[in-house]
């Protein structure tokens, strides 16, 4: 067997294992909230989110045994959740439009719109001729309400691949080697959605929230 | 040797990169060299760390308590 990668993980699931019912509330408590979220990532309705979760708890207890600590529980844990999550999703996406179903497009526009910079034959092509304006106190502004429900929409609007990873790496903080292993993505290709994905959050905060007068 | 400088239009594709620490030494120099110079791009790159910031403010930890027990329950009844 497979040596589990720290002692307090070991602690952690030879407690599960003997059915002690405070390690796994400390379980809940420290994924709960951002598993539900994930589960948002693949299924619309909020109680099948919860569905998923609980049935990712129940595989989890019933995969005790067999965890051999080749990845971390939690890896772990958010693997079973994504495969489960994934499975609810294709079901329940069955009764939408098509238009939701559309795969991510490989082709994207530029990250910021050529026009904004110098062409070939001006003074100074590639350079800025229209130059990004500074902020005035961004997090400010995002406690509003209204400036945090523009932002959520707009990251629900991004093809469904890069949100996934904007809100895994940028919201959740997770690194891109646990979203890499969860959304089994290659690294330059999980890199490449979170380009995109932030230069167009990046657009929409500098249209829409950043130099607006409040 | 290819390239001896980058432009804006390319600096804004490669911030990524750069903020992943994943650019090669010698394109992480350009990058730099043009930051030195080029106070918007210095703007650009600060806003793409600002709207990582604003992201990571959307987190709400927060269990509700009857999807909390509901996930308790899973425990409290697994057959052992």
């Amino acid at each position: 067997m497979a040596a589990i990668r720290s002692p307090a993980e070991a602690e952690l699931i030879q407690a599960l294992r003997d059915g002690d019912e405070r390690a796994f509330a400390r379980l809940v408590d420290m994924y709960g909230a951002s598993m539900l979220r994930v589960a948002r990532l693949y299924v619309r309705d909020p109680a099948v989110a919860q569905e998923v979760v609980q049935d990712t708890w129940l595989a989890l207890l019933r995969g005790l045994d067999r965890f051999e600590g080749r990845s971390s529980l939690r890896t772990w844990l958010f693997s079973i959740l994504v495969n489960i999550a994934k499975t609810r999703g294709v079901r329940e996406s069955r009764s939408l439009p098509f238009s939701a179903l559309a795969a991510d497009s490989g082709d994207e526009g530029p990250s910021v719109p050529a026009e904004r910079f110098g062409r070939e034959g001006d003074a100074w092509p590639g350079h800025w001729a229209t130059p990004p304006a500074e902020w005035d106190s961004p997090l400010e502004r995002v406690l509003s309400a209204e400036v945090r429900s523009a932002i959520e929409k707009a990251i629900d609007q991004l093809p469904p691949m890069q949100g996934r990873v904007l809100r895994l790496r940028d919201v959740e903080g997770w690194s891109s080697e646990q979203v890499c292993n969860v959304l089994e993505l290659s690294e330059t290709n999980q890199r490449v959605l979170l380009h995109r994905a932030r230069s167009k959050l990046r657009q929409l905060l500098d249209h829409e929230v950043m130099n607006r007068n409040p | 040797m290819a390239v001896r400088e980058i432009t804006c239009q390319q600096l804004v594709e490669l911030v990524t990169e750069y903020l992943e620490e994943r650019l090669p030494v010698e394109e992480r120099l350009l990058f730099e060299e043009h930051l030195a110079f080029c106070t918007w791009c210095v703007t650009y790159l600060d806003q793409m760390r600002q709207t990582i910031q604003v992201a990571g403010t959307l987190r709400e930890d927060d269990l509700d308590p009857h999807a909390r027990d509901a996930m308790l329950n899973v425990f409290k009844e697994f057959p052992r």
